[in-house]
């Protein structure tokens, strides 16, 4: 319902801008629940390398994503300067494990372009635009749903 | 239309009460000498199903209904005899109306080939017996306390006074409620009243200065014409009256199509519902049932949310207490007292949320029947349905998983375990089989038996069929139990031949997950030739689980404490290696693998190596046994489980999560699934070696 409002105004959407390894990515604001600094979190047994593990989000288990090592910058080594993104997609919530939140930016949409061809890299697939902003910087716009897979786990 | 939507449901939700009703006096009747009244409440369940059916005009209901309706009555007044085959008829027609409800609440299509044959069926009895069917006793109307329009199966009195009273509108201006003065008619004697609304004008036509409402009362009993005038004295002078001495003409006005009457009044329709009992004075009926208490419809997920809130509120107090713990409070008297006080009241308030949950297993228990129904039809086999402890209750979720297992494992039993009726009758038992169906609470937990008095597992066909589709080696070493246990596996299906019944590629393996999957575990038990009684035992609630806290690496997780058996720190000489990396260890006298929970998680190993740690030797629901080595055992308490599917998915291994009092998640062990993929793995190991060799 989020994704619907923030697509409805007319060319126009806000998006959550974050670093990772010194590169600007960001999502879809509709997308976000809310921005919480890092804490520990329990390991997943037989969980992919990018599922850092789960945490509790005021009673709900919700698992972290490292975007860094999904993305191919290798493991995230998590400070207490680190973010999580709390992102609810599909009727799942997940949060993101990013460097950090660096700005809300208004996009218009008719400034995305499309992700020029690059030689094949695990970011790509990832990424659904690239926004230029004023300031020169690029920001990244991330699909949440290459991102996570539609099911983690295995089912029995 | 909001308000009509919502009478919508509530007729559904009445409906599955009345089809309750419906299902139960219908076996009541199979009974010998059955009583007299259950056939009226038969009657009037199907009665109000139409009833509610026509005001929402759902015709296939209705018309099923009526037909339905028309040979109960010939039921009711003696004119057709509670033969088996109609009682047969009866039940069909029960589980067709339920299926007409289900399918009118989904919207879906009716099944019309299997209603019209009902129909024809129903029709036959009606003609043979009654060769007209305007014959069919009609029902008055009758006006009661509480609920204003109600039907009565009583017959009409044959003398009394007859009231006719035509309120005007300054009646109802000046405060004064006809129900009031309806209800001084009946400490008259029995009233049977009457609406008539047909002087009531459309609603744009309407005014509120014509109410044109007017009520027929047939007063029966000794009342005179002055005590009747003595009712209206206050408003004689606004409401037209008219008493006369009651005559046999005076029946009531031909309400061949009483429905019909009330399909007109449709906004109205929340109160066309009729009280499941009979008696109409329901002032007196209150009295002498004052035990009924009071009940309230509330949505599930309202509860649920309150359950939520129980489970942080017990996260919350064991945070409170660590860190009155770490600030060193915990010495101080009325801190340790206040701190006791929250957690009985917490657990309290726990019970009472469960209490609210719980329902009896009856609502599954009675769908049993019609499942039994139809898989003794499909067989051909006469069985009988003994329930038992049908008030038992567990939580409400229990009893939606629960449908599925107890249809199969009934279907299974009718099927697999009774014998047909020829070779009951060569083993001397009775024709007719049993099946047991009971339920109790046994310590903390719920058990549930099917038991059938057919002629037990067949042990050595057992055997062979597991080993013709390779599910044991052949010649294996099997105690009977295990020998039973091969039922569960699945791929293992025991006909010779596919039924339709319940050969349908899902065995019991299916019914084994479901119960795992609500925490349970399932045991047979056989007896050569005296049967087979299949054992569920439940836990009393799907949210809390009482668990051992064990230290993997640096990692904190829950062992649930119904599978442990014992802990211990061995000695080395307990230990024995057999090959490389698996070591058994030897508890008095018993050889148990060792299953190193470091390693089946991927959790990195503190420096100590492999013989330092704590063996936890539990077994599971299929008897398998194993000790588990963990690095450290902490404490033992209540979790309350979270669900680790709903933002990620299954772990191998694991059967929940939950919240520890720092605010940390631990993942809830499931001991069974680590167990079965260490015999898959020896399984595959053994398959590697044959298919080398």
């Amino acid at each position: 319902m989020l994704q619907s409002i923030s697509h409805n105004s007319v060319g126009k959407s806000d998006v959550v801008a974050f670093k990772l390894a010194d590169q600007d990515f960001c999502i879809d604001i509709g997308l976000v629940r809310e921005i919480r600094g890092w804490t520990p979190t329990t390991m997943l047994p037989h969980a992919p390398d990018y599922v850092k593990g789960v945490i509790n989000l005021r009673g709900s288990v919700v698992t972290v994503v490292d975007l860094s090592a999904r993305l191919g910058f290798g493991a995230a080594t998590p400070s207490h300067r680190h973010v999580v993104i709390i992102a609810m997609h599909a009727g799942r919530i997940v949060g993101l494990l990013a460097d950090l939140v660096s700005d809300i930016l208004p996009i218009n949409d008719d400034h995305i372009q499309a992700v020029p061809d690059i030689a094949s890299n695990p970011a790509r697939e990832f990424i659904v635009g690239m926004i230029t902003l004023e300031d020169g910087r690029i920001l990244r716009k991330i699909d949440l749903a290459q991102l996570l897979p539609a099911a983690h786990g295995v089912d029995a | 239309m909001a308000d009509m939507d919502e009478f919508r449901d509530m007729f559904f939700v009445e409906c599955d009460e009345l089809l309750e009703v419906l299902a139960t006096g219908l076996r009541q009747i199979e009974q010998p000498g059955f009583d007299v009244e259950t056939v009226h409440a038969v009657f009037r369940a199907v009665h109000s199903v139409k009833g509610g059916a026509a005001a929402f005009g759902l015709t296939t209901l209705v018309t099923f209904a009526h037909r339905f309706e028309t040979v109960l009555d010939l039921v009711r007044s003696d004119r057709l005899d509670v033969t088996p085959q109609i009682m047969a008829l009866l039940h069909r027609c029960s589980d067709c109306l339920t299926d007409l409800v289900g399918t009118a609440r989904s919207g879906r299509e009716t099944d019309q080939t299997q209603v019209e044959g009902l129909m024809t069926e129903l029709a036959a009895l009606i003609d043979t017996d009654t060769p007209e069917e305007t014959a069919f006793e009609f029902t008055p109307i009758s006006l009661d306390f509480d609920t204003p329009l109600s039907f009565d199966p009583i017959p009409p009195p044959a003398a009394g006074l007859l009231v006719q009273m035509t309120p005007t509108f300054q009646l109802y201006r000046s405060g004064n409620d006809p129900l009031a003065l309806l209800n001084a008619l009946r400490k008259l004697g029995e009233a049977d009243v009457h609406l008539d609304c047909d002087a009531v004008a459309l609603l744009e036509d309407w005014s509120p200065e014509q109410p044109g409402l007017s009520w027929q009362v047939r007063l029966s009993g000794t009342a005179t014409q002055p005590d009747v005038m003595s009712v209206f004295e206050f408003v004689e002078d606004c409401c037209a009256l008219s008493i006369r001495p009651l005559t046999v003409d005076d029946l009531p006005p031909p309400a061949a199509e009483p429905v019909a009457v009330l399909a007109d009044v449709a906004p109205v329709a929340e109160v066309v519902r009729e009280t499941p009992s009979a008696a109409p004075p329901r002032a007196v009926q209150q009295a002498d049932n004052p035990q009924a208490a009071p009940t309230i419809r509330v949505a599930l997920d309202r509860v649920d949310r309150l359950m939520n809130m129980i489970g942080e509120l017990v996260i919350k107090e064991a945070m409170l207490s660590q860190v009155i713990q770490t600030a060193g409070l915990h010495e101080q008297p009325d801190v340790i007292a206040g701190l006791d006080a929250i957690r009985q009241l917490a657990s309290d308030i726990q019970e009472s949320v469960m209490a609210i949950r719980a329902q009896p297993l009856k609502l599954v228990f009675q769908r049993m029947h019609r499942i039994l129904r139809e898989a003794a039809d499909a067989t051909g086999k006469p069985v009988r349905m003994i329930t038992i402890g049908e008030q038992t209750e567990v939580d409400k979720t229990m009893i939606e998983r629960l449908v599925e297992p107890l249809t199969h494992m009934i279907r299974n039993s009718v099927d697999h375990g009774l014998e047909d009726s020829v070779t009951r009758q060569r083993r001397g038992k009775p024709q007719e089989g049993t099946i047991t169906l009971s339920a109790a609470h046994r310590s903390g937990r719920v058990q549930i038996e099917v038991s059938d008095d057919g002629g037990g597992i067949n042990r050595a066909k057992v055997r062979q069929i597991a080993e013709d589709r390779g599910l044991v080696a052949p010649g294996a070493n099997l105690s009977p139990a295990e020998i039973d246990q091969l039922l569960f596996l699945p791929g293992f299906s025991s006909k010779d031949e596919v039924s339709a019944l319940s050969g349908r590629g899902v065995g019991l393996d299916v019914v084994r997950r479901e119960i795992m999957g609500l925490g349970g575990r399932v045991m047979i038990q056989s007896t050569e030739g005296q049967g087979t009684t299949f054992s569920i035992a439940l836990p009393l609630t799907l949210a809390v689980v009482e668990g051992m806290l064990i230290q993997l690496g640096d990692q904190t997780m829950v062992l649930p404490i119904t599978a442990v058996q014992e802990t211990l720190r061995p000695e080395s000489t307990m230990l024995h290696g057999v090959g490389h990396g698996s070591q058994l260890l030897s508890n008095r006298g018993e050889l148990i693998p060792i299953i190193d929970l470091c390693t089946s998680f991927g959790v990195t190993q503190p420096a100590g190596g492999p013989d330092t740690g704590v063996l936890i030797v539990v077994e599971t629901d299929s008897r398998k046994r194993a000790a588990f080595r963990v690095d450290a055992i902490f404490d033992q308490r209540q979790v309350v489980i979270k669900s680790l599917e709903q933002n990620y998915g299954r772990v191998p291994g694991v059967s929940a999560a939950t919240i520890l009092g720092d605010g940390k998640i631990a993942l809830i062990i499931d001991p069974e699934e680590i167990l079965l993929s260490m015999s898959n793995d020896q399984g595959r190991r053994m398959a590697a070696m044959a298919s080398n060799g």
